[in-house]
């Protein structure tokens, strides 16, 4: 799988690094980098969102690596929780912003920005910060809230999820970036790239009754896998989550993660939140899966601290 | 006066205040700020007249204003302000079109008894019982529940309809709004009223509202005193008829010369038809004696619609046809009480308050409150009950509770209403997924906004749901995302009177921000 990822990456660093040759003007991200991304992680630490997203990207081959003219982009963060930007339990939307401004100066043709939400969808849109940013920035901001958007796929070899509906704009794109908020999680302990997924699909309320631990890990057996994994750790939700009750439940971390291999990204941010890997019990499955690498030692890690 | 600028001014204000109506009631995007609601419902004479019994300001003086108004100018709220009366007049003027050939008016003899037993009915039942009849017979609180049964679902089909179209191309001003309906039981009494507000007037006019409409009548009564009314020009009359036949009230005699001011709704569209121009409309000295006789009386003949209701059961299942967890739930939630709504401080003082007008069902975001059928005894039925299989109270809205016309929601401000203990989540160990499949779930804690449901170590690396009741505010959260059928493993059990929950206790992190990545 990591191979397959590498391959992939590099392939899509290839076709970027041409296409900034051919427009010239913004060639600052990524003049400098090399054609195939170096690392299966990069970790920044020390600035605002936006600002660690642009290095982080960098070192990753530029958003030219995972985007290409004309595509249509889905991102993915969370906005399920009807609550304000500073207690973090959704996405932070500096973040959201600045990654749908690099998916539009790599080229794509449209970003669109989604979350089946647990709250009143209309609230978190709002409240979240996130549907404003996003559609300053250009991005289309499309409901989640009703199963009219939803179609049936299968999930073939999954253990005990083996088929799920999933939002359309998950089949109708042709790139998703997957941007999670890092946060405690009451019940699997983590929320993170894998358990964002929970908001791509309908019926949830079958992950939670059918052993959720492994629905998760059952769901990134799906085709659609997530191009990219931007994991948002600036304000980080250590208790109560994953609604979170007061702002004494969020640590400023001021940190980011970017990764294409998730597993390996919800190994990080059980670091992050000082939480044994093994615990999350989806991430060990989702490992022996073989969906991911979650020996973070065996990776390729770049941390940058600004 | 004589001018037909009177009709038209009724025509053009009455559709105004009709449009104002339906798009409170339809408002399905909560585009029209609460505050406006309050206006547009001021005058609502009943809701109004509740209101200022519980509060005694001017804000709920509007039925005040309907009193002074009735005797000034006649029954004018019921073509000017009435909701329910403006919309029959819009069937009256499609039944017209349908059978114009016909002559459907015409003087009539009131239904004297009728009226007269159903309004003191209303005032005796209203004072020594509750207020059922209010409930069944208010026209405002009628209207308001055949916009909330009937056209808003109406409404969203159409914009569903719409959105499925804009979809196609990428666009997504409009969305899709899932139309949730009631249980079927719960349609029972608008679709009757429906049926018998519809035919009669279509066919009839204004008959419901003077034979039936308990408000009709006793502003007709006030109306014997009233200064303006519609008055007739003996010297100039032909008696042609003209009047009689167009009076949707049938209460023109035209050879008598007299106009039945109890019945008169201020529509004037006699005075438009008058060729002789021998209708007007203004100040009348009282001459002859008005020879309307017997009042009050009382015929006891209440209970036969309500008890016909008192049957049967509801099947509340779950709507969605969820894939359900390997073993069915087997402790049945043994609820003792219904949870009512926010601001309604308790179940018998808003059951006392609330005549089921239904514009909160209309207006929460969140489609949690439901008709009552028998959660809250006959006196409830109809009035808006939280159903929390269905949905949940969000915790970040207090729409319901700055809207309700009569008061029986009081307003909340945020901060009290999110410490407002509505009921509270009893947990049931024997229906938890954690414990009947060993796997980990904990959706019911996951949507706590307070976290009186939190995960506390069970087996192994399990965790299992407790609930500290003193913080829960009984949202229904919990309820809601718990995914056992047919029984919930966590449920809200209503409080009879509305307490002030425990602000819940935080503390700072043992983590802190870190200087050095872990890993």
């Amino acid at each position: 799988m990591k191979r397959r990822d590498f391959f992939k990456t590099s392939v899509g660093a290839g076709v970027a690094a041409g296409a900034a040759l051919s427009l010239g003007g913004y060639d600052k991200l990524w003049a400098s980098t090399p054609l195939s991304a170096k690392y299966d992680l990069v970790a920044v630490m020390g600035g605002n969102p936006d600002a660690m997203f642009d290095l982080g990207i960098q070192e990753l081959g530029g958003m030219g690596a995972f985007v290409k003219k004309g595509q249509k982009v889905l991102i993915k963060p969370n906005m399920g929780w009807d609550v304000i930007p500073e207690m973090a339990a959704n996405t932070n939307p500096l973040l959201v912003k600045r990654i749908i401004e690099h998916c539009f100066k790599a080229g794509a043709k449209e970003v669109y920005v989604f979350d089946h939400s647990l709250d009143n969808w209309v609230n978190c849109y709002k409240n979240s910060g996130i549907e404003r940013a996003a559609k300053s920035a250009g991005a289309k901001v499309v409901p989640g809230n009703s199963e009219s958007y939803y179609q049936q796929i299968e999930i073939p070899g999954g253990v005990r999820l083996q088929s799920a509906k999933v939002h359309q704009l998950l089949l109708e794109t042709d790139v998703f970036i997957n941007v999670p908020v890092l946060k405690n999680h009451e019940s699997t302990r983590m929320t993170c790239c894998l358990k964002n997924t929970m908001g791509l699909v309908w019926n949830r309320g079958y992950w939670h009754s059918n052993n959720l631990n492994q629905c998760i890990a059952d769901f990134a057996l799906y085709e659609r896998k997530p191009a990219l994994n931007v994991i948002d750790c600036y304000n980080v939700m250590v208790k109560h989550g994953p609604q979170g009750v007061s702002k004494e439940d969020v640590v400023l971390m001021k940190s980011q993660i970017l990764t294409t291999d998730w597993v390996a990204g919800d190994a990080a941010g059980a670091k992050m939140l000082g939480v044994a890997v093994e615990k999350i019990e989806y991430i060990p499955i989702a490992h022996k899966m073989g969906l991911g690498n979650m020996n973070l030692d065996s990776l390729n890690i770049k941390r940058i601290k600004m | 006066m004589r001018s037909p600028v009177l009709r038209r001014i009724r025509i053009v204000f009455s559709t105004l205040f009709f449009i104002c109506f339906f798009l409170v009631f339809v408002d399905f995007k909560s585009l029209i700020p609460t505050e406006y609601f309050n206006i547009i419902l001021f005058l609502q004479f009943v809701p109004s007249a509740i209101k200022f019994i519980d509060l005694r300001v001017f804000a709920a003086a509007g039925f005040l204003v309907v009193l002074v108004l009735t005797l000034l100018t006649g029954r004018t709220y019921c073509s000017f302000f009435c909701p329910l009366g403006i919309g029959q007049d819009l069937f009256s003027r499609i039944g017209g079109r349908l059978r114009r050939k016909f002559r459907r008016y015409g003087f009539k003899r009131p239904f004297t008894v009728l009226r007269y037993s159903l309004l003191a009915i209303t005032l005796i039942v209203t004072m020594t019982w509750g207020t059922y009849m209010i409930i069944l017979l208010d026209p405002y609180s009628i209207f308001g529940r055949f916009m909330t049964y009937f056209a808003r679902p109406g409404a969203l089909v159409i914009n569903n309809f719409l959105a499925g179209i804009l979809g196609r191309f990428d666009v997504y001003t409009l969305s899709n709004v899932p139309v949730v309906g009631f249980s079927l039981i719960a349609y029972a009494i608008p679709v009757a009223f429906f049926l018998l507000v519809g035919t009669l007037s279509l066919t009839k006019g204004r008959l419901y509202c003077n034979m039936v409409c308990p408000l009709g009548t006793l502003l007709g009564l006030l109306s014997k005193i009233s200064i303006l009314r519609i008055r007739f020009d003996e010297t100039a009359c032909t008696r042609c008829g003209r009047c009689s036949l167009g009076c949707k009230s049938s209460c023109i005699d035209f050879l008598k010369h007299d106009v039945d001011v109890t019945r008169c709704v201020e529509c004037f569209n006699c005075l438009n038809v008058c060729q002789q121009k021998a209708l007007s409309y203004g100040i009348v000295r009282l001459k002859k004696s008005v020879h309307k006789t017997d009042e009050n009386k009382r015929k006891v003949i209440a209970g036969s619609m309500l008890a016909l209701l008192g049957i049967s059961n509801v099947t509340n299942g779950q709507e969605k046809i969820a894939p359900k967890p390997k073993k069915d739930s087997t402790v049945k939630e043994n609820r003792t009480l219904p949870v009512c709504p926010p601001g309604g401080t308790g179940i018998e003082e808003f059951n006392k308050n609330c005549t089921a007008c239904s514009l909160c069902i209309s207006a929460c975001p969140n489609g949690v409150l439901k008709p009552a059928f028998k959660q809250y005894g006959i006196s409830g039925m109809m009035q808006p009950v939280m159903d929390y299989h269905k949905s949940f109270c969000t915790y970040n809205c207090t729409i319901c509770t700055e809207i309700c016309p009569t008061y029986a929601l009081h307003p909340l401000v945020l901060e009290a209403k999110k410490l407002t203990q509505l009921g509270k989540a009893i947990f049931i160990k024997d229906n938890c997924i954690v414990k009947t499949e060993k796997t980990a779930c904990g959706a019911c804690s996951e949507s706590c906004p307070t976290k009186a449901v939190h995960m506390i170590p069970y087996e192994g690396n399990l965790v299992i749901p407790e609930v500290t009741q003193d913080i829960c505010i009984g949202c229904g959260h919990c309820e809601y995302s718990c995914p056992t059928v047919p029984y919930k493993a966590i449920f809200v059990d209503g409080n009879a009177v509305h307490v002030a929950a425990k602000k819940p206790v935080n503390v700072e992190s043992e983590i802190k921000t870190p200087v050095e990545f872990p890993f």
